[in-house]
């Protein structure tokens, strides 16, 4: 789960890293209020997660009410990379005179956190890392002990940052990290993180990502990610239902158990030559209803022109399976849609005499089903 | 002959009264696992099918002598339970549970390389020895005994293969299911090394999927250290960067790591045939022991 910039900042402000004074607005006499209280000049930024929003005109630099105004009129309401703008952050502008980073992760490779420091802040941190690797210092942490302070120090003079305020920047890398381990982060990252002519350290931006899986301990976060969710619209409704879902652009709709074998299921679509419209994966021991709530929720992607239902039973029953495929299906008068099933694995044959074969048809194995709906799709294109 | 599970085994379920730990309890001793004892705190002196319950786990390996533990805790209590299975002396350590914090994880992988347990997992479906034993979640009517070895860090995926290999009357010595986690214990290379190292296993799949580079290390290991004929198969081609394809591992990140191509072509590298389908992988397995 993502932060918006907004709520990160909040994180970081209360925990003492020091953020540019700000306020949040959704309309426009709102951004101009905020900005003439927070004084000129100032940044107006979109609230909406996706990297790159400044070249894609969704953050502005503002000198006066005008400028103000003219920038909180284009950027509300904008279409920043599919992602509709409802609020924007105005920020008081910071006069600085170097951009560093510093951001915490895990590493995965290691199976440790990890603390990253680096004098090339205010671009893109990832192309710095192919570029230039030794220009990002970087020290592993002991997850059981804690960031120890001279760890914080020795990544801030490797990075080469100025020792003017590396006293200061090793005492946000410090803050980070340890937000990062009470909130639960996956990235906890600030780029850029500012430096003024008068040697203060401030954080511009400010990055948060929480583990989803840790949310249930983090109760103030999760109340965040009602105001984080956004996006599609057909994501959300996944959310609602408990659906490991992922919508892509194909016309191909995927259903099926288990993250491998859905995964591997989208790419023989592709493989035959159709093109995957979802990740959509049901979870172990699913019900009959659960079954039915996932056709539902493919049949409602208008750009889905067949879909695949692909089961291998290990804890999921064929049985419970074909019930719900009926059960999703003989609501209709006319199946929206051509479905292809394949069952497998635990219960397959009694699923196969409840399965209602007027309705779907039936493959025996993967690749057969998944060359049926491929041709299934591709016939309502020719149309 | 087989690898870390066979029908001496003794199991101590953690987890036992609660739902899916007493059903699948069950189905391991259905399958011939010898379960010797649960193990829930505050349930101690129970039984559950048979099966003594203790309240912790030492008490399990004092009293019943449990060498191996298969933990069916929730997530929110499960890293304290493979603490826990780790204290205990045991030998192996399986954690069939999905959805443990990444944060946790990484605490219990710092403790594993202090003891001697093996951790397998988590969110896996477990390992099993055809004829043996299973320990875990995997449905055991679709193996059979034989000379493959497998190793794959998704469930359904490697039913979906072992089927394929079934069907075609090969066996498997025994198959691992290893996690769908950004942090799991035993991984590509340590399964590969117990199957070169198992004089049944002629033949090797091994089946990754996108996000991190555990793949990409098994490949350079293979290509240094593995003689037995090893196939492969990668899913998550057509996954796009920055999304979580299930697993909470399978993700490319922004920045292009993790990538199936990366996986295929070091794979292809190491001289180890990546399937495009299933079907392709048990064609090369087939090929390899004929």
């Amino acid at each position: 789960m993502k932060l918006h910039e907004y709520q990160a900042k909040s994180v970081f402000a209360e925990a003492g890293i020091p953020t540019p004074d700000s306020e949040l607005a959704s309309d426009v006499d709102g951004v101009v209020a905020a900005a003439e209280e927070i004084g000129y000049p100032v940044a107006v930024k979109a609230q909406v997660q996706v990297g790159g929003r400044g070249k894609a005109g969704g953050i502005k630099l503002v000198e006066d009410a005008d400028e103000a105004r003219d920038a909180a009129e284009s950027i509300l309401g904008m279409d920043l990379k599919g992602y509709h703008v409802d609020r924007v952050l105005v920020e008081e502008a910071v006069d600085f005179v170097n951009e560093l980073y510093v951001g915490i992760t895990m590493d995965r490779g290691e199976g440790k956190p990890v603390a990253m420091v680096s004098t090339k802040g205010g671009v893109n941190i990832e192309e710095v890392a192919e570029e230039d690797p030794d220009a990002i210092a970087r020290e592993h942490i002991d997850p059981s002990f804690g960031m120890h302070p001279y760890q914080a120090r020795k990544a801030v003079y490797d990075a080469g940052v100025d020792q003017s305020v590396a006293r200061d920047v090793s005492s946000v890398l410090t803050t980070l990290y340890q937000l990062w381990d009470d909130k639960d982060g996956a990235d906890a990252e600030i780029n850029p993180l500012m430096v003024t002519a008068d040697d203060e350290v401030i954080a511009a931006d400010a990055v948060m990502n929480i583990d989803e899986d840790a949310l249930f301990r983090q109760p103030e976060l999760a109340e965040m990610e009602e105001e984080a969710a956004g996006g599609d619209e057909l994501e959300q409704k996944a959310d609602e239902y408990g659906f490991d879902y992922v919508r892509l652009d194909g016309n191909v709709g995927i259903i099926g158990n288990g993250a491998g074998l859905v995964m591997t299921t989208l790419d023989l679509v592709d493989y035959y030559g159709g093109e995957p419209a979802n990740f959509l994966d049901v979870g172990g021991g699913a019900k009959a209803a659960r079954i039915a709530n996932a056709l539902d929720m493919v049949f409602s992607d208008d750009n889905v022109d067949s879909v695949v239902f692909n089961i291998f039973g290990g804890i999921t029953r064929g049985d419970e399976v074909a019930r719900g495929i009926n059960e999703a299906l003989e609501q209709f008068d006319e199946i929206p849609k051509p479905v292809v099933v394949r069952l497998a694995g635990t219960n397959w044959e009694e699923g196969m005499e409840i399965l209602n074969e007027d309705l779907v048809t039936v493959e025996q194995t993967l690749e057969d089903a998944v060359q049926r709906a491929v041709e299934y799709a591709g016939e309502v294109n020719d149309q | 002959m087989s690898v870390l599970v066979d029908e001496d085994t003794r199991v101590v379920v953690q987890g036992i009264t609660g739902g899916e730990g007493k059903f699948h309890a069950e189905q391991m001793m259905e399958y011939g696992t010898n379960v010797v004892a649960g193990a829930v705190p505050g349930k101690g002196g129970q039984e559950v099918s048979g099966v003594p319950v203790y309240d912790t786990v030492h008490e399990a390996v004092d009293e019943e002598n449990a060498d191996t533990s298969v933990i069916f805790v929730p997530p929110a209590f499960a890293g304290d339970a493979v603490f826990e299975s780790l204290d205990s002396d045991l030998d192996l350590a399986v954690a069939i549970t999905e959805g443990i914090p990444t944060q946790d994880m990484a605490r219990v992988n710092k403790r594993l390389s202090e003891t001697d347990t093996r951790l397998i997992g988590p969110n896996c479906p477990g390992l099993i020895t055809p004829g043996e034993a299973k320990l875990g979640i995997l449905p055991g009517n679709i193996f059979a005994e034989g000379n493959v070895g497998l190793v794959s860090r998704s469930g359904t995926l490697t039913y979906q293969v072992v089927d394929s290999l079934t069907n075609r009357g090969i066996g498997q010595t025994t198959a691992i299911g290893i996690g769908g986690d950004p942090i799991i214990g035993t991984d590509f290379v340590d399964a590969l090394e117990l199957f070169e190292d198992d004089p049944d296993t002629d033949a090797i799949v091994m089946c990754g999927e996108i996000g991190g580079e555990d793949e990409e290390e098994a490949a350079a290991f293979i290509d240094d250290y593995v003689d037995t004929p090893v196939a492969g198969f990668i899913a998550g081609r057509t996954a796009p960067p920055g999304k979580r394809m299930g697993h909470a591992g399978a993700i490319v990140s922004g920045s292009g790591t993790g990538t199936a191509e990366s996986k295929i072509s070091a794979l292809n590298d190491a001289g180890v045939p990546v399937g495009d389908t299933p079907e392709e992988v048990a064609d090369h397995i087939e090929e390899f022991l004929s």
